[in-house]
């Protein structure tokens, strides 16, 4: 990807995480549980499981649809970072081609199916990851961190790199443009040029460090970070938290999928 | 009210690399006064500023503020007592929200929940941006971002407030909005600028700098309409002259 | 090369997270004995600085294709070791949230492979010890080079492992080793690059700068050489304790597909050259020596003999499929439902 889209993209999904719907505003400590439980969940279903992974979809889709985030964008993401999982897993069915399932007079081979397995599975796990980014402001996200007991310094910095996310990468571009609207061909990407940029790009950061230091110094900094607590768990928060644990401890044991099937 | 009087005595600094940007600064500003400070690029506007509050010290020389001086150990007061607005407000916006920005500082000085909450209010309602709170300060405007930095200062409660280069990246409107905010505030106010009409509005007194001195210092209407002596200086008649003459 | 959620089991993944968590923990209590003040915003800056900076391309000589700065190695050079590891990690954090870079539960194992290689070992291990006091740019190129070459190749081999130890692939050791190290080579030689060039670059135009943070970080936390080996000793007992413990409560997790692959001389030999030979260096680097790389009990080669019963091992049957598409049918119901709900609304 160009820089522009990358930019264009996290600037997007950004923006997304700001609305104000039913799922945006639950607390964001619900949300980071439910969603680890919610990829534990899926990938601990064994290599050649397809069928009971089906229900989880219902997971992403009530956040995408409950939560307003564009289908399309979300799924253009998936696609952007499905390269690895896909070249591992398509090994799968080169080098497994016992067949293990006769359907509807296809014969499917055991590699096909865990391949599909990893495909459900990589699906299931990004969006999940990519709705609980689309859903809670990364502020939110820092938030809860802090309060499930990462430290407090750790945190701290990471609130910084995401305040200052936006800013590097705009003053990025302008260098990288500066160096596009110099360079004819390719003499302006080679590897001096490249890391001229970097260094030039450090520097200004280095600078913008101690700028930011002196702000925070007149506003009477000294060593903490501080911040009030906004959030409180409500009872809309346990409800989901139920819900979903209820939701994943049913569909992981249960086999409710092929019993539909033999239904029907 | 003689704790708002704001004193240089004979100032002068250096830069580690041997630059004098400073050669002997002398001024002095009382209560409620609102001062420009201009002159040309490089001029010295911005480590002149940076000295109200300790980031500089004098190479020699003194920077008092009412009977304190500005030593090491008197930075911490020197900061409560005068609030800087910097040139760059994503350097002073540095919390991911502007509620958490703006209550960094009252947070500081070690204030409880209910009050800290008070002031963001009353310093986000000041520069009519309470509608901003929740908001990341990269999702906001330019105009909308210096509001805010003077409102993360203000919510400090400073005697005095000093500001660099406030409208160097504003579109007009928003300087506009910004002169008329300035002119409610009733706070000494110390403003570098460049921007000559701004300081001709905001100000009534203005101080010029000229290569680490001071060159002149008198009315802002007297001063400003002089055009010889600024064109001396590198400045221009500010536009409101400019018609007139 | 980031890990993906999808290629892991639970007990890897698992293994992975409290190894990182614990160092990050570490990282973070070691900084905050002595940090400056000024650490804190510069940590954060700075990964956003190693952010922007790997969305800059450059187009590698030769190839024609692309590659970016990856930041371990430079972060641990200007912040050091526990400083890096904590932006490391927490560039990676952000790439696994906004752009989904591997997955929440394979950032565990992407924060230790980028992150705890270059700052934790190269750095103390080799890049200080060599480097110096030195500002040779000769030297710093050479050095460079090394360190990051080194940690690319234990972050790659870790990719390997964990992808093996999570037994949802098949890829055999060997060929996925052959396929990882050399790639990785290539992308070690380009970070050697870069970093060494961005160090001299900031050398030449403002010496005074790195010594400035050297002073400011954590002042004298340096760590020694004995601690890191002592340190990673344990991590390596602890590690392996862990991982015998999930292996043997939960076999899946480890269900090796070796011996099916290679056992099976039909399997199409031409396409296969690389594996085959690879198999002989399997048996003798047998890592794991107690799972001989043999499948474990719900073996789904017994489907081949027995396709009476299709798939049932595999747990995929004709009803369980028509049982998936219905659910899903109902799930995409569901999310039309809503929106044109919602829709209306509007
Ligand atoms: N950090 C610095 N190190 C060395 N010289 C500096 C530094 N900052 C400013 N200067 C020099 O000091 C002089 C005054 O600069 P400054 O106060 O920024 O001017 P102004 O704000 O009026 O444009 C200029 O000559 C400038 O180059
Ligand atoms: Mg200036």
């Amino acid at each position: 990807m160009t820089f522009d889209t990358l930019y264009f993209d996290i600037g997007r999904m950004d923006r997304l995480s700001y609305r104000e719907t039913f799922v945006h505003r639950l607390d964001p400590r619900a949300k980071v549980i439910a969603t680890i439980l919610f990829l534990f969940t899926v990938i601990s279903f064994p290599k050649y499981e397809i069928v009971a992974l089906a229900p989880f979809f219902l997971y992403p889709v009530l956040l995408l649809t409950v939560g307003e985030i564009p289908v399309r964008f979300i799924i253009k993401k998936m696609i952007v970072v499905s390269p690895f999982a896909v070249f591992i897993g398509i090994f799968n069915p080169i080098l497994d081609t016992r067949t293990a399932a006769v359907i509807f007079g296809v014969s499917l081979s055991a590699g096909w199916i865990s391949f599909l397995s990893i495909l459900l599975k990589f699906a299931l796990t990004i969006s999940a990851a990519l709705l609980l980014i689309a859903t809670t402001s990364f502020p939110g996200v820092c938030h809860a961190l802090r309060r499930l007991g990462f430290p407090a310094l750790f945190v701290s910095q990471l609130l910084f790199l995401y305040r200052y996310l936006f800013v590097l990468m705009e003053e990025a571009m302008r260098i990288v443009r500066a160096r596009e609207m110099r360079s004819f061909g390719s003499r302006g990407t080679g590897m001096k040029v490249f890391v001229r940029l970097i260094g030039i790009l450090f520097l200004r950061t280095m600078d913008r460090a101690e700028r930011i230091y002196y702000a925070m110094l007149s506003r009477g900094f000294h060593g903490d970070i501080p911040s009030l607590k906004r959030s409180r768990i409500a009872f809309r928060d346990l409800a989901f938290m139920a819900i979903t644990i209820a939701f994943l401890a049913v569909f992981r044991f249960l086999p409710i999928t092929e019993g539909i099937g033999r239904v029907a | 009210m003689s704790h708002h009087i704001v004193e240089f005595k004979n100032v002068f600094f250096r830069y580690p690399d041997g630059t004098e940007a400073l050669k002997g600064v002398n001024f002095r500003i009382t209560h409620g006064e609102s001062v420009g400070v201009v002159g040309a690029n490089g001029a010295g506007k911005s480590t002149l500023l940076q000295h109200m509050n300790g980031y500089l010290m004098p190479t020699s020389g003194t920077v008092t503020i009412g009977d304190l001086t500005l030593t090491g150990k008197t930075k911490r007061e020197f900061r409560k007592k005068v609030g800087i607005v910097f040139q760059n407000p994503d350097d002073q916006l540095f919390m991911p929200t502007v509620f958490d920005d703006v209550a960094f500082g009252p947070l500081n000085l070690g204030m409880d929940e209910a009050s800290v909450r008070e002031r963001v209010r009353k310093a986000l309602g000041m520069v009519n941006s309470l509608d901003l709170q929740d908001k990341p300060p990269h999702h906001l405007s330019s105009g909308q971002k210096s509001a805010v930095a003077i409102a993360s200062v203000m919510a400090m409660e400073p005697d005095i407030l000093a500001m660099d280069e406030p409208a160097a990246n504003l579109d007009p409107r928003s300087r506009r909005s910004l002169i008329s905010l300035l002119k409610t505030f009733k706070h000494s106010k110390i403003i570098a600028s460049h921007d000559l009409d701004l300081i001709l509005d905001v100000c009534e007194r203005c101080i010029v700098i000229g290569g680490g001195a001071v060159v002149a210092d008198g009315p802002s209407a007297e001063i400003l309409s002089n055009k010889a002596f600024l064109e001396e200086n590198n400045l221009e008649l500010p536009l409101s002259f400019q018609g007139r003459s | 090369m980031h890990m993906a959620d999808a290629l892991l089991s639970p007990a890897v993944g698992t293994t992975l997270w409290v190894g990182t968590v614990a160092v990050g923990g570490y990282a973070s209590k070691k900084l905050k004995e002595r940090i400056d003040d000024r650490m804190i915003p510069l940590m954060g800056v700075l990964g956003a600085f190693i952010f922007a900076a790997q969305m800059i391309n450059i187009t590698i000589p030769g190839t024609g294709s692309s590659g970016h700065l990856g930041g371990g190695m430079i972060l641990a050079i200007i912040l050091g070791p526990h400083a890096a590891f904590l932006v490391m990690a927490s560039v990676l954090t952000v790439q696994a949230l906004f752009f989904a870079d591997g997955g929440l539960l394979a950032l565990g194992c992407n924060i230790w492979n980028l992150g705890f290689y270059p700052c934790f070992l190269v750095y103390p291990l080799i890049y200080k010890p060599l480097i110096g006091d030195s500002h040779n740019s000769g030297r710093i190129i050479a050095v460079s080079l090394l360190s990051a070459i080194a940690a690319l190749q234990l972050g790659a081999f870790s990719v390997v492992m964990e992808t093996l130890l999570s037994g949802k692939s098949e890829l055999p050791f060997g060929a996925f080793v052959l396929l990882m190290q050399p790639i990785h080579l290539a992308i070690g030689v380009i970070e050697g690059f870069v970093t060494a060039g961005v160090i001299n670059y900031v050398l030449s135009a403002r010496p005074e700068l790195l010594e400035s943070i050297a002073a400011s970080r954590s002042h004298g936390a340096e760590i020694s050489l004995r601690k890191v080996m002592i340190t990673f000793v344990v991590l390596a007992v602890i590690t392996g304790g862990a991982l015998s413990w999930f292996a043997s409560t939960h076999p899946d997790g480890l269900e090796w597909s070796i011996e099916k692959v290679t056992g099976k001389g039909e399997l199409q030999e031409a396409e296969h050259g690389i594996a085959r030979v690879l198999k002989g260096i399997q048996k003798k680097t047998a890592f794991l020596p107690g799972y001989n790389f043999k499948p474990e009990g719900n073996d789904p080669k017994k489907a081949e003999t027995a396709p009476a019963r299709p798939g049932i091992e595999v747990g995929t049957s004709v009803s369980g499929i028509v049982g998936a598409v219905i659910v899903l049918g109902m799930i995409v119901l569901i999310g039309v439902g809503i929106r044109s709900f919602r829709g209306r609304d509007a």
